[in-house]
């Protein structure tokens, strides 16, 4: 169910790591507690987000929930496709429903407090 | 995720697990939020059928040689015109002309009203009723013995049909029957609160499982889902009908929610009528309008709403209108704003985001 090379948080995000870039979405877990998600606001390319904190918001019919940035770094691409379609956020929160990609500005986050591995997100959400 | 322990049950409520229904606290009831998903479920109930455990509403029972003069007193609208059989919606007030609840009466017999109202509110109505009952009249606080199963959907009188002998398509829109239905004791009300035709089935507890059962079976071939209550909010919202802690409470008046259809000035005296006389002489400062966003996000429940950049009122449900494939609200707003046609801003996490009052309701069904 959980990739093993993303990292993931407490907050029901992942990140995955190529190089010096991490490409940044919401887990599985996450799209099935909010239900039907019918918008996404992400943030613009060329902003900044930091870690642990919100950079944008999924809403499902019933609920908003913000969304957390794994990492600290400089938005160098949205999921554009969301906005039209944001169910696909439902279809696949691990693959083509990423969020935004982010250029790391401190990798050394990637192994901070709060960060988990597949089998600890596994295990944190009783999957 | 917190332990339902404390939380008060249906009894449908392992049949909901089973089913994978996710489960939330509503009002002190571990209720389904959903089982397949919320749009799914909503478009069941506006295309084929869908099926609702709804027994956490509440119901008591007025009876007596004096029951009407009891039902009149503590309710807006006019109890002497219901025929035996028929059902009203009515607003049960404070003397300040707040709501203690809506709720439905039902005129059982000229001595017994049966009145279904909300799960929270249900103690609360049942000491405010009691404590103005000066009448030859008994009343009894009637939810522990009752569950309540709600079938919606254009598909809901063939699904009920192949359950009971009693012919239901005479039943009209708002009257009920007291019948057997899927082999037990029921009342059948052609009720709802989803603006899709449907029945609204009253059984004994320990009949629940046999009859949901049943209900779902019967209504296999039409795709029946049995859905919760986000879709049963989606539903009711489009149908602009009101929910108690949001378009109606205690601070609230029948006048401002668009509910003076409820109100029945020439029946008599009732609790809230001289405050509610006050407020129609003096003008309302305020109403309930419908909204649909025009710039980007949802508008939800709560959310400030602004006109010409000034903090004008607030709005009291909104979110995604899967019928209608736009987001919609309903907010408070000054009484000269209220109107169709009418440019607000919604404040969506500190974004002022363009709206504009619409016509309601935003959704009825074809006849």
């Amino acid at each position: 169910m959980y990739p093993d090379h993303f990292i993931y948080t407490k907050e029901h995000e992942w990140v995955s790591v190529e190089e010096d870039t991490g490409t940044i979405g919401i887990t599985h877990h996450a799209q099935s507690e909010l239900g039907d998600i019918v918008y996404v606001d992400l943030p613009k390319i060329g902003s900044t987000v930091a870690q642990h904190t919100t950079f944008g918001s999924v809403e499902s019919v019933k609920a908003v929930s913000d969304i957390y940035s794994p990492v600290s770094g400089e938005v160098v691409a949205i999921n554009d496709s969301l906005s039209s379609a944001p169910e696909k956020l439902n279809a696949d929160p691990h693959g083509d429903a990423w969020l935004i990609k982010v250029k790391l500005s401190n990798a050394a986050e990637l192994k901070g407090e709060g960060m988990m591995s597949a089998a600890d997100y596994s295990k944190y959400v009783g999957a | 995720m917190s332990e339902a322990v404390s939380l008060k049950a249906t009894p449908l409520n392992a049949v909901h697990r089973q089913l994978g229904a996710k489960m939330v606290d509503f009002g002190g009831w571990d209720m389904p939020v959903q089982y397949k998903g919320i749009l799914d479920e909503h478009k069941a109930v506006r295309t084929s059928v869908g099926v609702f455990d709804v027994s956490h509403m509440g119901e008591i029972v007025v009876r007596g040689l004096e029951a009407l003069a009891l039902v009149n007193l503590v309710s807006t609208n006019d109890a002497s015109k219901l025929k035996v059989g028929q059902v009203h919606y009515s607003g049960l007030l404070y003397e300040h002309g707040g709501f203690v609840d809506d709720i439905l009466v039902h005129k059982v017999s000229d001595d017994e009203y049966f009145i279904c109202v909300n799960a929270s509110n249900q103690d609360k109505d049942y000491d405010h009723i009691v404590a103005n009952n000066r009448f030859k009249a008994t009343v009894e606080n009637a939810g522990p013995r009752y569950a309540q199963i709600a079938v919606q959907g254009p598909k809901a009188l063939e699904v009920c049909q192949k359950l009971t002998a009693t012919e239901l398509a005479p039943i009209a829109y708002y009257w009920f029957v007291d019948g057997q239905f899927a082999n037990v004791e029921a009342r059948i009300a052609r009720t709802g609160y989803t603006g899709e035709d449907g029945f609204e089935v009253y059984v004994s507890p320990e009949h629940a499982v046999s009859v949901w059962e049943a209900i779902l079976e019967a209504g296999a071939e039409f795709g029946i889902l049995p859905c919760g209550l986000g879709a049963r909010n989606t539903l009711r919202l489009e149908a602009k009908m009101a929910l108690y802690g949001h378009e109606i409470d205690a601070t609230i008046s029948p006048l401002e929610a668009g509910l003076g259809w409820v109100v029945k000035w020439d029946k008599g005296d009732f609790i809230g009528k001289a405050t509610l006389e006050q407020q129609k002489a003096a003008g309302l400062t305020r109403k309930l309008v419908g909204f649909a966003m025009i710039g980007r996000g949802i508008g939800r429940d709560g959310y400030e709403v602004e006109v010409n950049g000034s903090k004008a009122g607030w709005v009291t449900s909104g979110g995604p209108a899967p019928t209608l494939g736009k987001n919609i609200g309903l907010c408070y707003l000054p009484t000269e704003f209220a109107v169709p046609g009418q440019t607000i801003h919604v404040v969506i996490r500190g974004l002022a985001v363009e709206a504009v009052t619409v016509p309601t309701p935003f959704y009825k069904r074809a006849k």
